[in-house]
């Protein structure tokens, strides 16, 4: 491989489905930080109640040689059962969720209902000098809308992080 | 009919024997009592009771990496169980399989900053392969037959359990080993066929080949290092192993070019240098191994055996990695190439192995004699003829010392070479001779030790002492940290900051006496033979104090962020020429 390509940072979406025992996002975490790789994003949620399963979803960059370390480090915690690397496996969906508290009155007030049309984000909570719009889409959509609404009074913004799942008939 | 219900500290107990367990190392405390309770009312388990508990985790790693069984420990919650993390570390970095049980406050305190209280799984999350804690009574027989196929399974490597005292008191129903099965953990043993075809394709092409072995074929157990030395004899070609795997192939055999890495044979480096096929069998391409991974074996294809898969590509791109067992990826390696036509060309297999024996003719090891006072190197080859033909397990700590032993000291057969590689901790060396010892009482367990490390585990002395174990520790004692010393004077312009002891090292003799053991030195060379002869046949534990050269440094050397090829073979080597600037930043 040449030597741009081997140096060449790359951004992977990991999915990790994991027993959902005490501790184990504490080994995850503890791996990316002691191992000195990027956690970009994580989101972590019980996904198999009757299974006792819960899936990471892990948004990190590094060298090619890093990402196959890091999939590799996550296999073999004991307590993972599968690592699936969304970006190197096909066509995937990338979603995340913002909650965006915007204040003002006015003009602006009204240009913040217009751009939250145009992005078909939610409104979830109103007062009369306040609006939080729920908006879901990729971290592109929602950095857009959180850098137009930053002129428009954002005061307090939350995101979940990516999930993300594989395109097609295929599962985990 | 109802189940039948144990205490915890009974569940305990009888896991442990179900799992084959004979020995506990271990320390009590308040946490655990129930479980000393336990201990106390049966006589299947023995129980060895150490002075601090990081010597019990190294005794159970000699335990356990000269036996090839799961080594066992016991320590009370808080300090007991902090005390035991470096022992921990080191079973991780070198693979030992270990289970440690700690006790743990009772359930409704954790959290509180109770009385002896420590955040144990939290703290050892990173120095142990998996940690539990068992917070009911009725999942903790499964979780200790777990943490014993854990502990044993694919790479092996040390769980620790930590257990609430109300856990111990409390009753549950006891399930059998062959009741668990672990729903997520299982490593893969069996080689994918193709990539061990293409491995002996590979081989059966090479001009200049070498086997680079580690000790992930000693952990693999007795059988891959047969299937090593029948396929390395088979094929003719070289075979190096490191630090860890010295005694997966037998030292004495021709075809063996002694350890490689930062204190390495002249041949071992350059064959690895110069090699266009490698064959790294359980070996990790650890840094002391490769040293500048640019140019690490420059121009070679390389075939990666380990059942690690995150050892594969870590630290150097393989272009045939195989993932399985040492034993099964070897066992098909053979049958493969038993049934091949195709062979190497068998005249630049002649050629690299003229080549090589060049490279020997350096005799890099060779050192200056001296009638004035003892060489440490001389020491060694003292002892080694001394114990030549006897039933012998040879241990270290960390050091000058260690890698003397590692060049002069040959090993035939594995598992008996016990020494702290990977985390390089000193004071490993006199506990583990200890559990090494309870596990062959019949046999001669020496640990080669310096007088800096053997202090720091000294008080384990004692243990040898309460239990009859008739150890030899063997100091090459020159009054520094001689390792430090060595790279002060290589690296750092001579200036010793800190690695001398201003000759305020105790009087060894004097304090083996103190324990209860025997005590000999030797200061001059007439004396050396004596001494060892006194050491081996004097029954009981043994301190011989060796006095050696306190400026002798230990060579060859590649010196950090140098290239095999760019060794320092003796002290006329100058390493001013040899060691770059950002070389000194690597450790």
């Amino acid at each position: 491989m040449p030597n741009d390509l081997i140096n060449k940072i790359e951004k992977h979406t990991i999915a990790v489905l994991v027993d959902n025992e005490p501790g184990v996002l504490a080994r995850v975490i503890g791996l990316f930080s002691g191992r000195g790789y990027n956690i970009e994003s994580l989101t972590v949620s019980e996904i198999d109640k009757a299974n006792n399963l819960s899936r990471i979803t892990v948004v990190t960059s590094g060298t090619p040689m890093i990402i196959e370390q890091i999939k590799a480090q996550l296999g073999r915690l004991v307590p993972v059962h599968r690592v699936h690397d969304l970006t190197d496996e096909g066509p995937s969906v990338e979603r995340e969720l913002a909650l965006v508290k915007v204040v003002g009155t006015g003009e602006k007030r009204i240009e913040s209902m217009r751009i939250a049309e145009i992005f078909k984000a939610r409104v979830v909570d109103a007062t009369l000098t306040s609006f939080i719009f729920e908006l879901t889409g990729t971290a592109v959509e929602l950095s857009d809308f959180i850098g137009l609404m930053s002129q428009l009074g954002l005061v307090e913004v939350s995101c979940t992080g990516v999930v993300a799942m594989s395109r097609g008939a295929g599962g985990f | 009919m109802a189940e039948e219900l144990m205490s915890g500290a009974e569940i305990i107990l009888k896991a442990l024997k179900d799992q084959g367990v004979e020995v506990v190392f271990g320390y009590p405390g308040g946490a655990v009592l129930p479980i000393y309770d336990a201990i106390f009312q049966q006589n299947d388990i023995r129980h060895i009771l150490v002075r601090h508990e990081q010597g019990a985790v190294h005794a159970a790693e000699g335990y356990a990496r000269s036996t090839g069984k799961v080594g066992c420990v016991l320590v009370t919650s808080g300090p007991g169980a902090t005390n035991a993390v470096t022992g921990l570390t080191d079973a991780l970095l070198d693979s030992v399989p270990l289970v440690c049980l700690s006790g743990q406050v009772p359930t409704h305190l954790i959290g509180n900053d109770a009385f002896q209280e420590a955040d144990t799984t939290g703290i050892t999350r990173s120095c142990t392969k998996h940690n539990y804690l068992v917070k009911d009574v009725k999942d903790l027989a499964r979780t200790l037959h777990e943490a014993f196929y854990v502990a044993r399974s694919g790479r092996p490597g040390p769980v620790l359990l930590d257990i609430p005292k109300d856990v111990q008191f409390n009753s549950g129903p006891y399930v059998a080993p062959q009741q668990v099965t672990h729903k997520s953990y299982k490593p893969q043993v069996e080689p994918d066929p193709a990539r061990v075809e293409e491995a002996v394709e590979l081989l059966a092409g090479a001009r200049r080949p070498i086997f680079y072995v580690g000790g992930g074929v000693v952990n693999s157990g007795v059988e891959a290092t047969k299937l090593l030395t029948q396929l390395v004899r088979m094929t003719g070609f070289p075979c190096t192993t490191t630090l860890m795997g010295l005694g997966a192939f037998p030292a004495s055999d021709k075809q063996f070019l002694g350890m490689l890495g930062m204190h390495g044979t002249y041949e071992a480096n350059l064959a690895m240098h110069g090699c266009d096929v490698m064959v790294a069998v359980g070996a990790r391409f650890d840094d002391r191994v490769t040293g500048r991974i640019a140019d690490f074996a420059p121009g070679s294809k390389k075939i990666h055996i380990d059942i690690d898969p995150s050892s594969i590509n870590k630290n150097v791109r393989v272009d045939i990695p195989v993932v399985g067992d040492a034993a099964r990826v070897l066992e098909e390696m053979l049958r493969l190439w038993k049934g091949r036509a195709k062979r190497p060309d068998s005249a630049a297999l002649k050629d690299w192995w003229a080549q090589i024996n060049t490279w020997r003719k350096r005799d890099c090891l060779r050192y200056t004699k001296s009638e004035r006072i003892i060489k440490p190197q001389y020491a060694l080859e003292r002892l080694r003829d001394a114990i030549r033909g006897m039933d012998h397990y040879i241990t270290t700590e960390v050091g000058q010392h260690q890698m003397w032993a590692a060049q002069f000291l040959p090993f035939d057969e594995p598992c008996r070479w016990l020494t702290s590689g990977g985390l390089g901790t000193m004071g490993y060396g006199l506990p583990a001779s200890i559990g090494v010892q309870i596990a062959h009482p019949q046999s001669l367990v020496v640990g080669i030790s310096g007088d800096s490390s053997v202090m720091m585990n000294i008080q384990e002395l004692a243990t040898a002492v309460q239990y009859g174990a008739p150890i030899k520790v063997f100091i090459l004692n020159n009054g520094y940290m001689g390792m430090v010393r060595q790279w002060q004077e290589l690296l750092h312009g001579s200036r010793y900051s800190q690695s001398h002891f201003d000759g305020m090292q105790p009087d060894f003799v004097k304090l083996a006496e103190a324990f209860g053991a025997a005590g000999f030195r030797a200061t001059k060379v007439s004396e050396l033979d004596e001494v060892i002869r006194k050491m081996i046949e004097t029954p009981g534990p043994v301190i011989a104090d060796i006095v050696v050269d306190p400026t002798e440094n230990c060579f060859p050397m590649i010196p950090g962020g140098k290239a095999h090829n760019d060794m320092l073979l003796g002290p006329a080597d100058k390493p001013e020429s040899a060691t770059p600037e950002d070389g000194m930043v690597l450790v």
